[in-house]
């Protein structure tokens, strides 16, 4: 394993540190239990609060500020948070309109939120993400992972909380799109959690990884490795049967994302985003926003994943709305 | 099972955990993400590191301790599972006044529960708990019987470690290895594992009790 490391026990606070020091304009960082809170406390609205195992970065952290995040609590290196860091965050950052959580469908995540939740003295609710369609869902799995989907739900929410909607219209309105969206990812190589020292899994490299999770868990299928336009056809159908099965409809507009797993360049990533929007336009999708870049990682693994939300007028105007925050900023 | 033995055990069980390295990673390697030894080791080295404070406590504050300790060190999955687990465990025990392996294994039955409850798990997931729940059925099967704590450690030995084995043909349906499918069978869970050591272990100090 070659990294830029001093101490591995060191690592995480090392790198939040440069985090809060970097974004100094818009957030801060406390630690023991850490979480990182915006640096203006904001009045009369929602408290949007998410968090998850780090590795993923720019998730969640990046995503802490005005028209998104209110806190992110991040864990270590894809491991869930501990719920004294959500009710730490909770505290520090709720403003008498309740607290909503955005958790990303893994046992670890959902059981410390729940725990959380069920210690928070405030009005509460939880956004569960899960657009991870490699995953089939059924009673007997633990559900469909939440990937790269959570990005447009923490955007799109942060918006309407900014407005000063109620707890339960934040809730709804992270559902909806939770329900409106797909995701699946593909992995080249695999990732190296830097505790552990080697990668996850091993994979030739003639080989690839069809609908791997963001921990380098293996995905349902190793496939050959092929040209990026068969690969990316196999993501796009994925993700229309998938639309098929939740009964939505394939046509209208959508925001594709075409998201980084870590190593991948952008070049390869706007070569993916070329062929799928082709090929989702062909079945009749209208691509009216579009996001190309390194949103949720998997620590540095060479991959990439698509993600289609079907936009309503709702949602686009969530969307759009200006964000300042360290990954993601528009319009202000 | 006073304080000062739960430190003799907490001690152990770091020792053994730190000693199954290589078995824990590969496992979770294999079908995990790669986090699980890494998170047994940091919930480990705290619960030591609590001693002193643990030995001033009675058994059942002592292990209500070690479960709050571990809801805010380990994190994952198991941090709140084990955490539900000794706070479970610290309820029951403070029912009673006196301790018998009796109330022990009734204890240890109701963490079992608990764990069950908040992972919403059950036998057969290919999860710790098919290492977790034959031990405590037969645990308190055997403590029901009046049988010695050395012939119910020597028991639980391999009930623990026949319940491990049991989880490689299982499909996984909880847990990060669950997105895998049919690819999971053939190996063993790691969670499963880790318990496997940890109640190896305590049963090997009770045997080689005087």
């Amino acid at each position: 394993m070659k990294k830029f490391v001093n101490n591995i026990d060191h690592m995480l606070v090392e790198s939040l540190t440069g985090f809060a020091t970097a974004h100094g304009d818009l957030v801060e960082v406390q630690f023991d239990p850490t979480f990182v809170s915006r640096k203006q406390k904001s009045q009369q609205k929602v408290a949007i609060i998410s968090g998850g195992g780090s590795g993923h970065e720019p998730l969640h952290a990046g995503y802490v500020g005005k028209g998104m995040l209110d806190a992110a609590c991040p864990g270590q290196v894809f491991t869930s948070p501990t719920p004294d860091q959500m009710l730490a965050a909770a505290e520090a950052v709720h403003a008498d309109k309740g607290v909503l959580f955005i958790v990303k469908n893994y046992a670890g995540d959902v059981m410390n939120f729940e725990m959380a939740a069920e210690m928070l003295p405030f009005e509460h609710a939880t956004v569960l993400t899960s657009d991870d369609c490699a995953v089939v869902n059924s009673t007997y799995t633990t559900g469909r992972r939440g990937v790269a989907g959570t990005v447009i739900v923490e955007k799109c929410v942060g918006s309407l909380a900014e407005t000063g909607a109620d707890l339960a219209s934040c809730k709804a309105l992270g559902d909806k799109i939770n329900l409106l969206t797909s995701s699946i990812g593909v992995a080249l190589t695999s990732c190296t959690v830097p505790a552990a020292g080697r990668p996850t899994f091993d994979i030739s490299d003639s080989e690839i990884e069809m609908g791997v999770g963001i921990h380098g868990e293996p995905g349902r299928r190793r496939e050959a490795m092929r040209t990026a336009d068969v690969i990316v056809a196999d993501m796009v159908n994925a993700i229309v049967h998938d639309f098929e099965a939740k009964q939505l409809p394939t046509q209208g507009d959508i925001l594709l994302l075409v998201n980084g797993l870590g190593a991948t360049p952008l070049m390869e990533l706007y070569l993916i985003y070329n062929t799928a929007a082709k090929l989702l336009t062909e079945k009749g999708f209208s691509i009216a926003r579009s996001l190309v870049g390194n949103y949720i990682t998997a620590i540095d693994m060479a991959g990439a994943s698509l993600t289609v939300c079907l936009l309503d007028n709702d949602i686009k105007q969530h969307w759009d709305s200006p964000v300042h925050t360290a990954g993601l900023r528009w319009g202000c | 099972m006073n304080s000062s033995a739960i430190n003799h055990y907490a001690a152990a069980i770091r020792d053994a955990i730190l000693a199954h390295e290589a078995d824990i990673e590969c496992l979770d390697r294999e079908i995990g993400d790669g986090d699980h030894y890494i998170n047994m080791k940091r919930g480990c080295e705290a619960i030591t590191g609590l001693a002193d404070e643990l030995s001033t406590l009675s058994s059942a504050d002592a292990l209500n301790k070690i479960g709050m300790k571990l809801l805010s060190t380990i994190g994952g999955a198991s941090g709140p599972l084990f955490a539900s687990f000794f706070m479970s465990m610290s309820k029951t025990l403070k029912t009673s006044d006196t301790m018998t392996t009796l109330q022990i294994a009734l204890a240890f039955e109701a963490g079992v529960q608990a764990i069950m409850q908040r992972g919403k798990a059950q036998a057969g997931e290919k999860t710790m708990l098919d290492v977790l729940i034959p031990v405590a059925t037969a645990f308190k099967q055997l403590a029901e019987q009046g049988q010695s704590s050395k012939d119910i450690s020597a028991a639980l030995k391999t009930i623990a470690s026949d319940g491990l084995e049991s989880t490689r043909n299982m499909l996984a349906t909880k847990g990060r290895a669950s997105g895998l499918g049919e690819r999971a069978i053939g190996h063993l869970d790691a969670g499963a594992k880790s318990c496997q050591v940890m109640i190896d272990t305590i049963c090997d100090l009770v045997l080689s009790k005087q």
